[in-house]
């Protein structure tokens, strides 16, 4: 009973936590999604569910999060698993330690910084000027959905490269110098062995970067120049532009909505996947 | 405290210190009776860099917080006023006055001073977020010197609201290398986009201009908010889009590097341009399209109200005025401030375009800001 006592006060903090950056601010974003735009913009209370009946009028900007989120996910997935496993696998100790850091290095910039590096390498006078020297004349590459994609993944491939890098350095090298002994070719044990053993690290790698590109913004608009446009671009817009705070609202709880249901089959998937290795699960 | 210059006797002194030092009075009391703020305030002044916290002569703090526009400054006018007062300007940069109404009306901006466009005033003293102006307190602003069209939209009701800061036009800016000449029209503007020009032009993250222009090119005013010319509006810019490089208010990195050629521009964007690369020209729309007049206001939850003051009158000094109008190249009403400009910069005719040039253009509309249609249009626009 004491025990059950002293766990619950130990827990108190973090409920506490929970329910002041969490809860409250969620409750708040549903009770704007019921009201109206005030006549000069803003909000105004009220009960009505036109806000919801409207979000059809963003249908672009939905498609467009849910085609380049999982597009993002997959491409940076396909980049980092090599990354990951060269890492974790093939590189000496000595030199582990200085690559990773060099994986971890962009990140204690800026992404607003570094995406407006991409501007330079994208726009006329970076690649396509190189392209242009070999014959790809006037090819356009910045302010298309292809630069955000670039943008999206050079700005998440650490968060997927460390959990499947974790997943791969815990790998029991001695199930595969047993299957070497058995007989069987690299390629089969990478697929039966090393491939589902590093699984709970591509889920949670995917899982990250996948709920940060929902709500991603920034690259959008830097990348896309104005012209690509997200789920995230559509609540800056109509929080400061249009300054519909009650439609801004039921568009972030849409996306609230979505997001649940994809943590959910998440959590379905690491259940099946790799019930025992919650060390690298996400919950 | 006010008299911050009477000497203090060494006893007098000691006392405050232990006073200071038991806690039972605040640093800035104990800077304000000794007169070592006084002291701080002048060193710092001497130091660049070194950040006193009580200003000279009065005391203002030690920071105002400014809510402006891109490239509408000059520098070292704030590092002067901060020689001159010991507080120092933080600039936040905007792109629309719609962004900068919604960060007031979410409250707690914690900006000093903003600069609202003439249109946005009525909308900020209907909705009371604007401090009506002491203007004892800007002995440097004459309202005589000002022409009126580009003062009157800071007073509403005979209340001075705001006291105008530069004027200007949104024209054209083209690259004539590539554009084979001047374009002067939203006409050639917008059919060029989906033809010749495609791929090369950019039009503003800004409802008011983007959706202006497009109305202007049908001929409607620069601000219907008539749902049958706001749907022709809509229609031209939607066809528009994916021919377009950029829908951006920063367009001078894309103008600069060749990969735009045309875009949508103010008047100092176009100057600034203009002086460095001389194959940008800056041209206004021979159909129309927008004159506009920015002012300097106080939001009434200004942390640093004294300060606020301080910084406006400041920058209404024409010789102040006449070194920022140097920097950015948007033209001034002020004929102090003109008297001290150069006869190049008043002949300018991107900076002083000739009467004629100005006669189509209009004045944004306060229904603009606020009508839910256009707001939405630009949305339906942009996520098309």
């Amino acid at each position: 009973m004491t025990q059950t006592r002293a766990r619950a006060l130990l827990l108190t903090p973090a409920g506490l936590w929970y329910a002041a950056l969490l809860l409250l601010p969620l409750a708040v974003v549903l009770i704007f999604s019921f009201g109206e735009r005030s006549a000069i913009g803003g909000y105004a209370p009220g009960f009505t569910l036109e806000q919801y009946a409207n979000l059809p009028a963003r249908f672009a900007a939905f498609r467009n999060t849910l085609t380049l989120a999982p597009v993002g996910t997959l491409a940076s997935l396909l980049i980092a698993y090599p990354l990951a496993y060269f890492l974790a696998v093939k590189v000496s100790p000595k030199w582990k330690t200085m690559l990773l850091v060099l994986v971890i290095v962009p990140f204690w910039t800026s992404i607003l910084i570094r995406s407006y590096a991409w501007i330079f390498l994208l726009g006329g006078k970076g690649i396509p000027a190189l392209l242009d020297v070999i014959g790809l004349a006037d090819v356009r590459l910045l302010n298309t959905p292809f630069a955000v994609l670039v943008g999206i993944v050079y700005g998440y491939l650490p968060l997927m490269v460390f959990p499947i890098y974790v997943a791969l350095e815990k790998l029991d090298k001695r199930l595969l110098e047993a299957a070497a002994d058995l007989g069987t070719p690299p390629w089969r044990a990478f697929l039966q062995i090393t491939l589902p053993l590093s699984m709970p690290g591509v889920l949670t790698g995917s899982m990250l970067v996948f709920i940060l590109l929902m709500g991603e913004f920034l690259i959008p608009a830097i990348l896309g120049g104005g012209k690509v446009f997200f789920v995230g671009n559509a609540l800056v817009d109509l929080f400061l532009q249009s300054r519909n705070w009650a439609f801004g609202s039921a568009v972030a709880v849409a996306l609230v909505v979505i997001m649940l249901i994809t943590v959910g089959i998440y959590t379905r998937l690491v259940k099946r996947f790799g019930a025992s290795r919650d060390d690298v699960g996400l919950m | 405290m006010k008299d911050d210059n009477t000497p203090i006797s060494r006893k007098a002194f000691m006392e405050e210190l232990r006073r200071y030092q038991k806690g039972s009075v605040t640093r800035r009391h104990f800077l304000g009776v000794t007169g070592l703020g006084t002291a701080a305030a002048v060193m710092g002044g001497a130091i660049p860099g070194f950040l006193p916290s009580r200003a000279r002569a009065q005391d203002i703090g030690d920071r105002v917080v400014l809510a402006t526009w891109p490239n509408y400054h000059d520098p070292a006018n704030f590092d002067a006023f901060t020689d001159a007062t010991g507080a120092y300007t933080q600039v936040n940069v905007f792109g629309s006055n719609e962004e900068m109404l919604a960060k007031i009306q979410a409250g707690g901006s914690g900006w000093d001073v903003f600069v609202p466009t003439n249109y946005a005033i009525p909308t900020y003293v209907e909705a009371g977020l604007i401090e009506p102006l002491d203007l004892s307190k800007i002995p440097n602003f004459d309202a005589a010197a000002f022409e009126k069209r580009f003062s009157d939209a800071g007073t509403i009701d005979g209340v001075v609201y705001g006291v105008p800061k530069n004027w200007g036009t949104t024209g054209i800016a083209f690259n004539s290398d590539k554009t084979g000449g001047v374009v002067d029209s939203w006409k050639a503007f917008f059919d060029g986009a989906r033809d010749q020009w495609d791929g090369r032009v950019m039009v503003h993250d800004y409802q008011l201009t983007t959706i202006g222009n497009a109305l202007v090119y049908h001929g409607f005013s620069f601000n219907s908010v008539d749902p049958s010319e706001l749907a022709q509006a809509e229609k031209l810019l939607i066809d528009v889009k994916p021919h377009l490089y950029a829908i951006s208010s920063d367009y001078q990195p894309a103008m600069r590097n060749g990969d735009a050629w045309l875009t949508m521009c103010w008047t100092g964007d176009g100057k600034q341009m203009n002086t460095d690369m001389p194959e940008i020209g800056f041209a206004l729309g021979k159909e129309g399209g927008e004159i506009w007049s920015d002012y300097y206001a106080i939001p009434k939850d200004a942390p640093h109200k004294e300060a606020a003051y301080a910084l406006i009158n400041y920058l209404l000094t024409p010789e102040v005025n006449a070194r920022e109008a140097l920097a950015h190249g948007y033209p001034v009403a002020d004929s102090r401030t003109n008297a001290l400009l150069p006869e190049e910069l008043l002949n300018d005719p991107i900076i002083y375009p000739a009467a004629e040039a100005l006669s189509p253009l209009e004045f944004g509309a306060a229904v603009t800001l606020t009508d839910p249609n256009r707001a939405e249009l630009m949305a339906r626009f942009k996520s098309a």
